[in-house]
């Protein structure tokens, strides 16, 4: 497979996992914001472009940081490259050069996100905002199964290799949302409103029932975390999106006959994580942990693009 | 413009009244489907070609933007006699415009015997002494040749151009045909239709046979786009797609001391065999243009080397020459020692003074063309044009008379074409597609029909108002026609293997 292909493919699956995961966190923004008393609710959408990180871009634009401002941003702005509309029109870009290697439902799915978001002026109300989110997120789905239908091979492979990538990247910036909203005075770690905001984002990544599942007892921080980081059931934890990233990579090696630098990195990453305790992470420190975890991701990605020739 | 005055394919001069002999089935299926039925179906192939982002345009109008040709779902239809001797006189003539272009970057026999004058040839802006004296692999210049025809009655078949550089719009002749399938199967219940979607193994089997000879027996075949931006881009992808070969970009090319690789993650691999779908000025910034972004350098270095086979070759594009297109009787009959099968239009050449004096005194019953101009731009259609616009083309005429020819205006047929009016007969071109390879020539049973949708409109060009129709080539009769049965079940698997 050419090396451009192999990387426009890479991208047009981070792109489209990083659109659902920006359409989540609006949702999981919407939903904090409405369970704080203001002003404390400012915060959630303050905390969501750090999250994002493209807090330093929102600044530059000189916006004061209201709910609609940031989810304009978050959603449909041009000057953010993360937004959702930059991360389709990325992603759409890249399926028209490598439609050989995309099938055309896969092409279609990609047209058919890009162009429900295309002309889209404005976010809206709270409302409108979710049902822009839920009506994103059924596109990627779209997305989603029609990449399940691809034949297994290397297309395939780095669509999904893609998606993993820039998925462990995603949770583990979510679930870094708790750490940078801060509870209102008088609730204590662990209080109501505590459980609440770990509810929301349980819910945003469709996993309250999971929950419910794998502890059948109560809502605790660090069963969330457990959850969120190291349980593989879990398709959207670091422990899955980890494990999924080196079956990936064996499957390419199993192709191509050779393994590199991204192989021994990724493998790496998996022999640690299966030794840690949800315990530890809470001990070391969440924040710190998941900063950690998104840094090695990073030169996970760069090797990649090293080993694959992407440049 | 009544209908009685241009051949009809379907009606002959009957005017509607009676359909000529063969052509009885598929005038009952035009008279007995309902019009609002047939406008159903048109609608829903368009939008499906909307849907795939069939958006490319056929005779060069580089600048355009994501935009679809018109598709007419009434079909144009070749009987077996007919398509038998069109293809035999398309192969003939291929040959011989090979021939002729291997001889006139070579030893130039041609302009020694005196057939085609020297500096038609040698001053010719399509000519490229960059390649002269160079045998390309097999010596096959074009291998892909897209002639363009038109039809003036029911034996009379002419020759309007030849593209022997890149023609393009084949995608339309298998993508028209798959529409074709899904909206109206009946038709291919009525009728045993050739089957086009052979072409891309046909395709594939050129390229394979025209590798260099150190290439392996599994050859490299790669076809190259400018990219996705390109107009055509649709095309490329389509083709690499089912073809089966991988479609590159100039990036994705890298020359090596005279061999051709491409970057692929696992590192370099070789390549022998390149469809390029560049034009010959952009494909290698060091012997072509130097400012083209999109060439490969060296790649001409590797061509000259052996080590890989452009299709088509470069300098192919003389043969596009309208001057030269008008030698083309001659040329036939010097190479292959018969007379053409296929007729040109008559030309004059306004370089020779008696014919330019014709062409001035006769310009408002003309067609005069640039030698060099293609997708109906640059040349003067007389009868439809104002005096005006007539005394500017003399004044251009005047100022470079070696740069035009004038044809007399044909009365293009007409075929029965779904307006807002109803059923009304519109003029068409037709686009076959010629492949030669050191497997011999041929002639998929098909091709790309234009229609101009603008009544008793000539200009069939997409630009200005063109649709296309799916052109059917018959099956010969085996025996009679009477067992309709039998002969349905056996084209409904036909149509039903086309369809997977």
């Amino acid at each position: 497979m050419l090396a451009r292909t192999a990387s426009q493919l890479y991208w047009i699956g981070r792109y489209m996992e990083r659109a659902e995961f920006t359409a989540r966190l609006v949702e999981a923004t919407v939903r904090l914001d409405a369970l704080s008393a203001r002003p404390a609710g400012e915060g959630a959408w303050e905390s969501a472009l750090l999250v994002a990180a493209v807090n330093k871009g929102f600044e530059a634009t000189g916006n004061s940081v209201t709910p609609t401002n940031v989810a304009n941003y978050l959603t449909l702005s041009d000057e953010n490259t993360s937004s959702i509309r930059s991360c389709l029109h990325m992603a759409r870009m890249n399926a028209r050069a490598v439609r050989t290697a995309l099938t055309r439902e896969g092409w279609e799915s990609i047209n058919r996100a890009w162009l429900s978001i295309s002309d889209r002026t404005a976010v809206g109300g709270f409302q409108a905002m979710l049902n822009l989110v839920e009506a994103l997120k059924a596109e990627i789905r779209g997305f989603e199964g029609a990449l399940h239908r691809m034949l297994r091979q290397e297309s395939y492979w780095f669509l999904r290799l893609g998606a993993s990538i820039e998925r462990a990247d995603n949770t583990a910036r979510l679930i870094d949302v708790k750490y940078h909203i801060i509870l209102p005075e008088g609730e204590r770690v662990g209080g109501l409103i505590d459980r609440d905001q770990w509810g929301t984002i349980l819910q945003t990544v469709s996993a309250n029932t999971a929950f419910r599942w794998l502890y059948r007892d109560g809502l605790s921080p660090d069963r969330v975390v457990e959850m969120l980081t190291l349980r593989r059931e879990l398709p959207r934890s670091l422990a899955a999106a980890v494990d999924e990233v080196v079956a990936l990579l064996d499957a390419l090696i199993k192709r191509t006959g050779f393994q590199g630098e991204a192989d021994r990195m990724a493998r790496l990453r998996q022999k640690r994580l299966v030794k840690t305790k949800a315990a530890d992470i809470i001990r070391g420190g969440l924040h710190e942990y998941l900063q950690a975890f998104i840094s090695e991701n990073r030169l996970l990605n760069q090797a990649i693009t090293r080993q694959f020739r992407f440049d | 413009m009544t209908a009685g005055k241009y051949f009809d394919e379907i009606w002959g001069y009957s005017r509607g009244r009676k359909p000529r002999p063969g052509f009885e089935k598929i005038a009952r299926w035009i008279r007995d489907t309902p019009k609002p039925e047939l406008r159903r179906r048109q609608a829903s192939a368009e939008a499906a070609f909307r849907q795939l982002g069939i958006t490319f345009n056929v005779y060069g109008e580089e600048d355009e933007a994501e935009r679809i040709i018109p598709f007419d779902i009434v079909p144009r239809i070749f009987t077996a006699q007919e398509w038998a001797s069109l293809s035999e006189g398309l192969e003939q003539r291929v040959t011989a415009l090979n021939m002729f272009l291997e001889d006139i970057y070579r030893d130039r026999k041609i302009i020694d015997d005196g057939v085609v004058p020297a500096d038609l040839v040698f001053c010719n802006p399509g000519f490229t002494p960059a390649v002269a004296g160079h045998r390309p692999p097999h010596g096959i210049f074009s291998h892909i040749c897209g002639i363009d025809m038109v039809r003036t009655g029911a034996d009379e078949f002419y020759v309007l151009e030849d593209n022997a550089r890149t023609p393009s719009g084949v995608s339309y002749m298998l993508e028209n045909r798959e529409a074709m399938l899904r909206l109206c199967p009946e038709l291919f219940e009525i009728f045993e239709i050739e089957p086009v979607d052979r072409y891309p193994d046909a395709l594939r089997e050129m390229m394979q046979s025209v590798a260099p000879d150190c290439a392996p027996r599994e050859p490299v075949c790669v076809l190259l786009t400018p990219g996705h931006f390109n107009s055509a881009f649709y095309e490329h992808s389509f083709l690499a797609d089912n073809v089966g070969i991988e479609l590159v970009e100039s990036a994705d090319l890298i020359v090596d001391d005279d061999i051709v690789w491409m970057r692929t993650i696992e590192g370099r691999k070789r390549v022998d065999v390149i469809y390029r779908r560049l034009d010959d000025d952009f494909i290698d910034p060091l012997v072509f243009r130097p400012d083209s972004m999109l060439g490969v350098p060296g790649l001409m270095a590797a061509y000259f080397a052996g080590n890989v086979a452009l299709i088509n070759a470069p300098g192919s594009g003389i043969a596009d020459d309208k001057a030269i297109y008008s030698y083309m009787p001659e040329i036939v009959k010097y190479y292959s020692g018969e007379d053409a099968k296929l007729p040109n239009v008559e030309t004059w050449r306004c370089r020779e003074p008696d014919s330019l004096q014709y062409t001035l005194e006769n310009l408002a019953d003309l067609v005069v063309k640039k030698v060099d101009g293609s997708g109906g731009y640059g040349m003067l259609v007389g009868p439809t044009s104002t005096s005006e616009q007539i005394e500017e083309f003399r004044d251009a005429l005047k100022a470079n008379p070696d740069g035009y020819i004038a044809q007399p205006t044909l009365e293009l047929s007409t075929v029965p074409t779904l307006t807002d009016k109803g059923m009304k007969g519109r003029h068409v071109d037709f686009r076959p597609y010629v492949l030669s390879g050191t497997n011999g020539v041929h002639t998929v049973p098909g091709g790309l029909t234009r229609v101009a949708l603008v009544e008793g409109s000539l200009v069939v060009n997409s630009s200005q108002g063109g649709a296309t129709k799916d052109s059917l080539v018959l099956r010969p009769e085996s025996n009679g026609q009477s067992q309709s049965q039998s002969q349905s079940g056996g084209s409904q698997t036909q149509a039903q293997s086309q369809t997977g």
